[in-house]
This record gives C-alpha cells, sequence and structure tokens, in this order.
C-alpha cells in the first residue's frame, strides 16, 4: 500500500490543521504530551497508530484540527520524531510541508529535570536547551538530558 | 579583554583571557595600582548564600581601585525573602553599580542574571555550578608556585560531584593540557555533564579512588572538603572522609615540589601538621583572591570605559590581549 493511499483510506481530510506524518511507531503519544494534548483537550485530534509505511515499516500519524504548530513545538518534535514531517494544510490543501529539522536550540518546551536549576524556580525566562548529537543540555545549569526527552516536556 | 563582559563559567575564559588576568595580578602584586585608578567605580555585591570571604575580598578588590562596594545585605532582609525574582533584584542593582558580584544557590542563576543586566557580571558561585574568580586565584597559585601553568600533573581530591570550585578548575587545567587525576570515593565522582563537556575538550583525565595510586606523579594536590551531609549517616561519613584526609607523613610519599592546595575552609581533610611543611600553599592560595579579583575588576572596569566592549581598546595601557594591532 502507498504512502498516499494511507492518508486517504485511514484519516480523513481536514480543513485546517496539522498532519503530523512519518512519526516512528509508538511515538504519537510523545507528540501529543509535546503538544499539550489530552483528555482535556478541546481541538479535535485523530491519531493513526502503527500504520504501516515504505519509510519506516510501521509509523504513527497525527491530525489536529484548526491549529498550526509553532517553531518551538515542531524544534522538540525533531528531538523525538526525527523522521517526522509536517503538514500545515489550509482550505483542504497542504498549505506548507516541512521535514523536521534538529534545531541549534529549542526554548518553552522541555523543562529541566534538576530542580536546583534556575530555570525550575519561577523566573522570568523560559527554559532553554541546547540541541547535541545525543541528546539536549540546559543553557543554564548545563545538566544533559539524554533518555526519555518526552519526560520533560512542560506543558 | 575578555569577549563578553561577563564572568560566568571558566569555560567562557579562553586560555589568553586567563592569561591577561593573572598576569594582571602578578603586575598588580610588584607594583599596586594607584588608589584612584577607578574612583567612583561601585561594585553591586549579591549574595543570596553567605560567603564571609568571597564577599570581603571582592571588597578588598573595588577598595584598592579606589572603587566601593554596595551590598545588598543579607538575604533576609532583603527584597527576595519577599518574594521578588532574582532576575528584578539584579536589574535593580545594576542600576546602581558599574558591575555585579552574584551568589546564588541556584545553578544557573549567574548565567540567567546576564541576561537581564547592562553591567559586567561576575559569578561566585552558583550552586553546585560555577565559580570562575576561585578558578583564577588558583591558576595563579599554581602557576606562581608550581612553575607555570603548561603540562601540569594535577591531583584533585576530595567531593568532586558537588564541589563547585573542581568543575570550574577542571575546565581551566584542560585549556593547559595539564594531566588531571580525580581521586574520590565512588559516589562523589565528577558529574555526568563535566565529565562530557572534559571529553568534549579532549581533557587528560583519569579517575581514581585512592591516592596513593597517583600521589608519587602530583606536582599539585588540591584537596576539597568532603562534606557530611553528602552521606546518609555520620559512620558512612566518618570512614569515607577519612580515606580522602593527608598529613604530614602522606606528603613524605610525594614529590618534593609537589604544591597542596585547598579552597579553604578546611575541617581535618589536611591535618595541620602539613601547613609546616613546603607544600602548603592554601594560605597563599587564600590570599591571591585580592590581587586576582584585582586584576579581574580592573580589566572590567577599562573594558566599560572604553565603550563597554566595543572594538576600539584605545584606553588600555598595555598590549592586552584582543587589542587591535
Ligand atoms: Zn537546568
Amino acid at each position: 500500500m502507498s504512502e498516499r493511499d494511507d492518508h486517504e483510506l485511514r484519516v480523513s481530510k481536514i480543513q485546517d490543521g496539522t498532519v503530523i506524518d512519518h512519526i516512528a511507531g509508538g511515538h504519537a503519544s510523545d507528540v501529543l504530551a509535546i503538544l499539550g494534548i489530552d483528555s482535556g483537550t478541546d481541538e479535535v485530534v485523530s491519531v493513526g497508530m502503527n500504520v504501516p509505511s515504505n519509510r519506516l515499516g510501521h509509523k504513527d500519524v497525527v491530525k489536529i484540527e484548526g491549529r498550526e504548530l509553532s517553531q518551538n513545538e515542531v524544534d522538540v518534535i525533531s528531538l523525538i520524531a526525527p523522521a517526522a514531517s509536517i503538514n500545515i494544510i489550509r482550505e483542504y490543501g497542504v498549505a506548507e510541508k516541512n521535514r523536521v529539522e534538529r534545531p541549534d536550540v529549542v526554548e518553552g518546551v522541555l523543562s529541566c529535570p534538576n530542580h536546583d536549576c534556575i530555570s525550575t524556580d519561577g523566573e522570568p525566562v523560559a527554559s532553554r536547551f541546547a540541541v547535541l548529537d545525543d541528546g539536549v543540555r540546559c543553557a543554564y545549569c548545563e545538566t544533559l538530558v539524554r533518555e526519555d526527552l518526552a519526560d520533560h516536556i512542560d506543558v | 579583554m575578555l569577549d563578553r563582559n561577563h564572568v560566568i563559567t571558566a569555560k567562557d575564559l579562553s586560555r589568553a583571557d586567563i592569561e591577561t588576568v593573572l598576569d594582571r595580578a602578578a603586575a598588580i602584586e610588584r607594583d599596586p595600582p594607584e588608589r584612584e585608578r577607578h574612583a567612583g567605580r561601585l561594585l553591586g555585591l549579591c549574595f543570596f548564600e553567605p560567603s564571609t570571604r568571597t564577599r570581603m575580598s571582592f571588597e578588598a578588590a573595588i577598595k584598592r581601585l579606589g572603587g566601593d562596594a554596595l551590598d545588598m545585605g543579607p538575604v533576609d532582609s532583603s527584597s527576595a525573602t519577599k518574594g521578588e525574582s532574582l532576575a528584578d533584584t539584579v536589574r535593580v542593582i545594576a542600576g546602581y553599580a558599574d558591575a555585579l558580584v552574584l551568589r546564588h544557590p541556584s545553578e544557573g542563576a549567574a548565567t540567567m542574571a546576564s541576561e537581564f543586566v547592562d553591567v559586567p557580571l561576575l559569578n561566585a558561585g552558583d550552586g553546585a555550578g560555577q565559580h570562575p574568580t576561585q578558578t583564577l586565584l588558583d591558576l595563579y597559585t599554581m602557576r606562581e608556585n608550581a612553575g607555570g601553568l603548561s603540562d601540569l600533573t594535577v591531583g584533585i581530591m576530595g567531593d568532586l560531584k558537588y564541589g563547585r570550585t573542581v568543575h570550574s578548575l577542571a575546565y581551566a587545567l584542560t585549556k593547559f593540557d595539564a594531566r588531571q587525576h580525580f581521586v574520590s570515593p565512588e559516589s562523589l565522582r565528577l558529574p555526568r555533564s563535566v565529565r562530557y563537556d572534559l571529553h568534549e575538550a579532549g581533557a587528560r583525565i583519569r579517575e581514581h579512588d585512592d591516592l596513593d595510586a597517583v600521589l608519587d606523579e602530583l606536582e599539585v594536590l588540591y584537596v576539597t572538603r568532603i562534606q557530611r551531609e553528602r552521606f546518609p549517616d555520620e559512620n558512612e561519613y566518618r570512614q569515607v572522609a577519612g580515606e580522602y584526609r593527608i598529613d604530614a607523613a602522606t606528603m613524605e610519599r610525594a614529590r618534593e615540589e609537589c604544591v597542596v592546595m585547598h579552597p579553604l575552609p578546611r575541617v581535618d581533610e589536611i591535618a595541620p601538621d602539613v601547613d609546616a611543611t613546603p607544600h602548603a600553599k592554601y594560605f597563599e592560595q587564600a590570599h591571591n583572591g585580592v590581587p586576582v579579583r584585582t586584576a579581574l575588576l580592573d580589566l572590567l572596569l577599562d573594558d566599560a570605559d572604553s565603550g563597554g566592549g566595543e572594538e576600539t581598546v584605545d584606553a588600555a595601557d598595555d598590549g592586552e590581549d584582543g587589542r587591535k594591532p
């Protein structure tokens, strides 16, 4: 089955919003966590899990109606789902199609796991992490986070 | 002189920056600056944690340059206890002063504070993070007593996990290609983030749990205190701390010229009988805080005079690094 068929068969078209495709199988829940989507969310969200994919074997797909992702959100998704592509949909068509790129810095979405870090102390600054080859590092206290990035998402 | 006008971590200081500060400190010791050199300049002291000696040595330094210190006082009488953010506190005090010194219990505090002020900010310790002016005086002491800084073999012993002086020092020594031996109990080894940086910087480091494994190679032995609160119970603390303690008999097994240093205060990790040996340089090290901090302030205030970090340094009266040919 081609990937094009996946879209048409499994996920209905949305008018405006974002489709995050080619998330590695099993990581849709991490992406939802980054976007702050949980049972209390108002947005219409559809999730495809373990969809057969030529490129990834199995992939997850997330569609959110009425919301275009911010650059910060895209940046953090890139850390957890480096193969993802992000399609911004306007009036039922793909207005922008972007492969995510690992940024040098992510701001505001992750929170520092070090409880002694100034960024967790109620100061008027957003968290900021430098992106390394194999993880991220707090720009304030320099703590390294390599595993389980999704556990440190702050939304 | 420095690439940026804040002094936050030893990592940010280049080898040339460090040498500039140490050279100026040596010049100040030989030939004290005129009292009017920075007359009227004010140094804001923001200590959110007590540290009498660091505070006093900064105060002595600015006064030797003809300036004065403004002390925000103990934290229990300041706005911080009323819930004011650190960002707001430093923004207000930066309006009163030509440079700020900050000590704060949270890691990364100085980095954050520097984002909110235009005057030079010096980190005087941020939690278990960095303490770069201590590092500069440590390096100065090594340079004066161990025949220079190049190619040294240095042992660093004690609490390597939480000891901020250790982290700053290790970064700086890496810039001088030192061989570094870290001696500590397993539970107090270097934290992962520091080890990561040292490897990235190509540092030559080895870790040991026993001083005797390296003692006879060392040109410098830097001892730090192992704190009681790092251990779950008194017995375990006593047992571990006892293994990382030196006395005059220990130093008989060291090289004759091995320099013993300690950031002070010590408790019992260096026995008093070491004080009388030629190895002991920790009191001299403590005294070096003043010339080194004087030199650093002198350079930072010079930079501020010449236009706050602009490229032209025509007012400088020496050949400091970064000056245009
Ligand atoms: Zn942090």
